[in-house]
């Protein structure tokens, strides 16, 4: 199989590529700096970690979010923690550990140099974070406490209470603050992004659309950057924030950024299960409830079925009728095997009939024995806040009642495909956080996104931002009236036409339930090449109706939030085609993509890695009509050994 | 299982900062109690856009109480009857069948509206972007253990810093006064030694930036500290006012 696409690793051992990269790259000057302007999409933890320390190092940075302050980013509903192999438990952890779990987590479908680069730097974004008024949680000596998450055996995570990303978030938006204060960052809130310029192949601005005016803007500048996050929200209900969108993302994709693994989607084994079908979206419980709950569904048909009508409660199922399946199949890691494995596990039972809550898609997540070793207390003290969240949106009291949860779209692995740089397949143009593909291959670990989002920003893209940029400085700075700009501005307005113009009589949100159903049906948890084919035909036949019925009322200038949601579900549209390709294409299990053609006896995944062990990188054909192309990215794994995942013994 | 309600909603509609603003009164009927009171907004605009009718706009996005997005003043309540949560965490099951629910924007100088209920609160990344913030490079700061912190300040430091940035304190207030954000900030700072060196500094620049941007003063009425969703306690008020003291009495 021949590679078609160079990631551009640099050369030498696996441990010294970064420093090495470091030691050799190009620099710009002070002066140059303030030359050189850097667009920032996204004030997540990756977008506004990268758009204060770019601003600090003295370039001129433009940073955008949709929000009302760059404070609300969706980063900030992370609970758990955050990964760094400090070793303060000194209980064997390393960076080669840290590294090693998290493509192991990735069922090898992730790069190494990549990965381990984000290991080594791990350590950094504690110290940094420290630094900056972080208030993590210590122990009574002063020290840095830490707990245990998925996939793991040593106890790496940092947290602040079950707000971890809350107080990262709140760490950058106050580094981004300082630099806005400086001069340096120019924030623009609520605005989105609706396309990159390019001109001459490289990428020098964008068009994006003022919320509030609903007027198209025009910037330039000599790079951009896009830190917009996942596209979990194509299956309408999930754990993202209701407006995360993959709408920058699809526009770069459009221009010809490849679009990488966009099958891998993660499917958190622990949100509160779906009620009803007015819901907006899923509540998360932390994965961090893992390590002191049991997860269990009853031993016996008989009692499940009493479960679902509700004439029996979890609580008075006796010990020995129950069944703790995590622990029964997975005796190492028990309730703490990866997201992927637990969610499937989980839908395992209920298809087999053995939910628990009336509509039989939910399982147990017990605290009964955490506090009867800990005391109510101690697990108050641990979990209090997700208690009381529970009980305010179920009205069942989990101190005293198992909890319920389901698996849920939580985090998509794939993304924009770039390089060792964190450049994308167009120049100019770099991909940071979960927007990108890179470090999590086909499964993320728990408490690795905040890590990645923040290494990205603090500590890779400033280093290989300089590198692209050496050779910039004789550029000057470009005007917005250059004819890419006026065609840019023009395309884009034309989409926004087609759309307001419809005048049908569907709203956009019945709309997009309707794509939700159709991924979480086909293209979901278990996926098959006629499933898959059904789901692409739907999406397609949608697509359709989307564009004969959709009603946008209001008028088309000013603030119109239905002509922006449309805007979304127009390229959530693409976005679900995209991971359905990618999913009928890779016919074999890994990580987050379950073909149930390719499983074990005992229905563990299957891996395929004689046929499927590369990038699967998609090229946009100029229009949604017509397939994209297939490009190959070999994995080569020179310092880890590829192995079967095995969280059993 | 929760049942259905039903019942009269009022909810704020404006055109602009300077437009005229009027009440529209919508009949709900049979909306499930386990509804959050967003979802059950959603319901509304659909069938205001059924009715092709232009939805009414409101903030709002992560849904679980973290993102400080959403708003809205309901029934004299900033995020409405519930304590300690925010609206996108409450639920219909707090209403009862034939109440009326009245739905306001925050009503401040310092937040004028966009549309509706929808309310710009740029006010707040000002105040923070005044001095909210330890003035570390990115790069390569110390060990983060070589910084020992006793347990009992880094928590009441994180409870400070639970603060949203909602802007409820706000809109309780009578006099519109931001000082439960503005403390919280300090407070979270003051009580870490990373944040003390510029301890004095950052107190002046936030007191005075909030005073600018047409904030009113603490009467110590507590209001906002009634209505915080995230609990934050006015004791970050006295805290912030000794920090200003001490501040000024060195100048």
């Amino acid at each position: 199989m021949a590679n078609q696409i160079d990631s551009r690793i640099p050369e030498g051992p696996l441990a010294e590529k970064w420093t090495n990269y470091k030691a050799h790259q190009k620099l710009v000057n002070p002066a140059n700096k303030r030359k050189l302007d850097i667009i920032v999409v996204g004030t997540g933890l990756a977008g506004a970690s990268a758009a204060a320390s770019l601003g600090e190092m003295g370039f001129r940075v433009l940073n955008f979010c949709i929000q009302d302050s760059p404070r609300r980013a969706h980063s900030i509903a992370a609970q758990g923690g955050i990964n760094a192999a400090k070793n303060y438990q000194n209980d064997g952890d390393a960076v080669y550990r840290l590294f090693y779990d998290t493509i192991k987590g990735g069922d090898y479908r992730a790069r190494e140099a990549n990965v381990y680069r984000l290991a080594e730097v791990s350590a950094n974004i504690i110290d940094q974070c420290v630094a900056q008024g972080v208030p993590f949680a210590r122990e009574y000596g002063g020290m840095l406490a830490n707990r245990s998450f998925g996939g793991v055996q040593v106890c790496r995570t940092f947290y602040a209470k079950g707000q971890t990303g809350q107080q990262l978030l709140l760490g950058a938006y106050s580094a981004l603050s300082r630099q806005v204060h400086e001069g340096t960052v120019q924030l623009f809130t609520r605005y989105e992004m609706q396309d990159v310029v390019v001109i001459d192949g490289r990428a020098r601005g964008i068009i994006a659309k003022n919320l509030v005016t609903g007027k198209l803007e025009r910037f330039s500048a000599h790079s951009v950057v896009i830190a917009t996050g996942g596209y979990g929200n194509a299956y309408f209900l999930s754990t993202n924030a209701m407006g995360c969108n993959c709408t920058a993302a699809v526009a770069c994709y459009r221009k010809g950024a490849y679009f990488a693994n966009p099958a891998f989607v993660q499917i958190h084994p622990t949100c509160i299960p779906v009620h009803g079908d007015k819901q907006s979206k899923l509540t998360l419980m932390s994965e961090s409830l893992r390590n002191d709950g049991r997860i269990w569904v009853p031993k016996k048909l008989e009692d499940a079925k009493k479960l679902q009508a509700g004439t029996l409660q979890g609580k008075d199922i006796p010990e020995e009728d129950r069944d703790y399946y995590l622990e029964r199949r997975y005796p190492a890691f028990g309730n703490l095997v990866p997201r992927d494995v637990a969610s499937r596990a989980a839908k395992e039972r209920c298809d087999k009939g053995y939910g628990v809550n009336n509509t039989g898609l939910a399982v147990f997540l017990d605290f009964n024995e955490a506090i009867g070793r800990l005391g109510k207390d101690a697990v108050e003290q641990r979990y209090g806040n997700l208690f009381d969240m529970y009980e305010e949106i179920t009205d069942v009291n989990p101190y005293e009642n198992p909890m319920m949860i389901y698996p849920a779209i939580h985090y998509t692995m794939g993304g924009i495909w770039v390089d060792y740089e964190l450049q994308t397949s167009v120049k100019g143009l770099f991909a940071i956080g979960e927007c990108n593909f890179s470090d999590h291959g086909a499964n993320r670990l728990g408490a690795s996104a905040l890590m990645q989002g923040l290494a990205d920003g603090y500590f890779v893209l400033p280093y290989t931002m300089q590198n692209y940029l050496s050779d910039q400085i004789t550029v000057p700075r470009f005007s917005t009236d250059l004819p890419e700009f006026e065609a840019a501005e023009k395309a884009v307005q034309e989409g926004i036409d087609k759309l307001y113009n419809v005048k049908g009589d569907e709203s956009v949100d019945s709309i997009h339930k309707k794509l939700g159903h159709i991924m979480w049906e086909y293209v979901g948890m278990g996926r098959t090449k006629e499933g898959l084919e059904t789901g692409l035909k739907k999406i397609k036949e949608l697509r359709a109706e989307f564009y004969s019925h959709v009603r946008i009322p209001g008028d088309k200038e000013g603030l119109n939030i239905e002509l922006d949601k449309a805007i979304r579900l127009r390229d959530f549209l693409t976005m679900g085609e995209l991971v359905a390709y990618d999913a009928l294409n890779r016919n074999e299990s890994c990580g987050g993509h379950f073909r149930e053609e390719s499983q074990t006896e005992e229905g563990e995944a299957k891996r395929n890695d004689d046929d499927y062990m590369y990038v699967a990188c998609w090229q946009y054909n100029g229009t949604d009509d017509e397939a994209p192309t297939l490009l190959k990215e070999d994995l080569n794994y020179q310092y880890i050994k590829v192995q079967t995942r095995n969280y059993k013994s | 299982m929760d049942k259905n309600i039903s019942f009269t909603l009022r909810v704020w509609r404006q055109n602009g900062p300077t437009a005229k603003g009027h009440f529209d009164t919508f009949e709900m009927k049979d909306i499930p109690g386990d509804t959050s009171f967003l979802e059950m907004l959603d319901i509304l605009n659909e069938q205001l856009i059924d009715d092709n009718k232009e939805p009414f706009v409101f903030d709002h996005d992560c849904r679980e109480g973290i993102c400080g997005m959403c708003s809205l003043y309901i029934n004299g309540h900033p995020h409405g009857p519930a304590t300690g949560a925010t609206t996108c965490q409450l639920y219909m099951r707090r209403f009862n069948d034939g109440d009326t629910i009245t739905v306001e924007p925050w009503r401040s100088a310092g937040f004028p509206v966009i549309k509706d209920c929808m309310v710009d609160r740029g006010a707040f990344d000002k105040i923070i972007q005044a001095g909210g913030y330890v003035s570390v490079r990115t790069g390569q700061p110390q060990d983060a253990n070589a910084i020992l912190i006793p347990k009992e300040n880094a928590d009441e430091a994180m409870d400070c810093a639970t603060c949203i940035g909602c802007g409820a304190c706000v809109a309780a207030c009578k006099n519109g006064s931001a000082m439960l954000f503005v403390s919280s900030k300090v407070s979270q700072l003051a009580l870490l030694p990373q944040g003390r060196p510029e301890a004095a500094r950052r107190a002046k620049a936030m007191v005075m930036k909030m005073e600018e941007l047409g904030f009113g003063n603490c009467t110590n009425t507590r209001a906002c500290e009634a209505e915080c969703p995230k609990n934050e306690s006015i004791a970050n008020i006295a805290r912030l006012n000794r920090e200003f003291i001490k501040a000024k009495l060195n100048d």
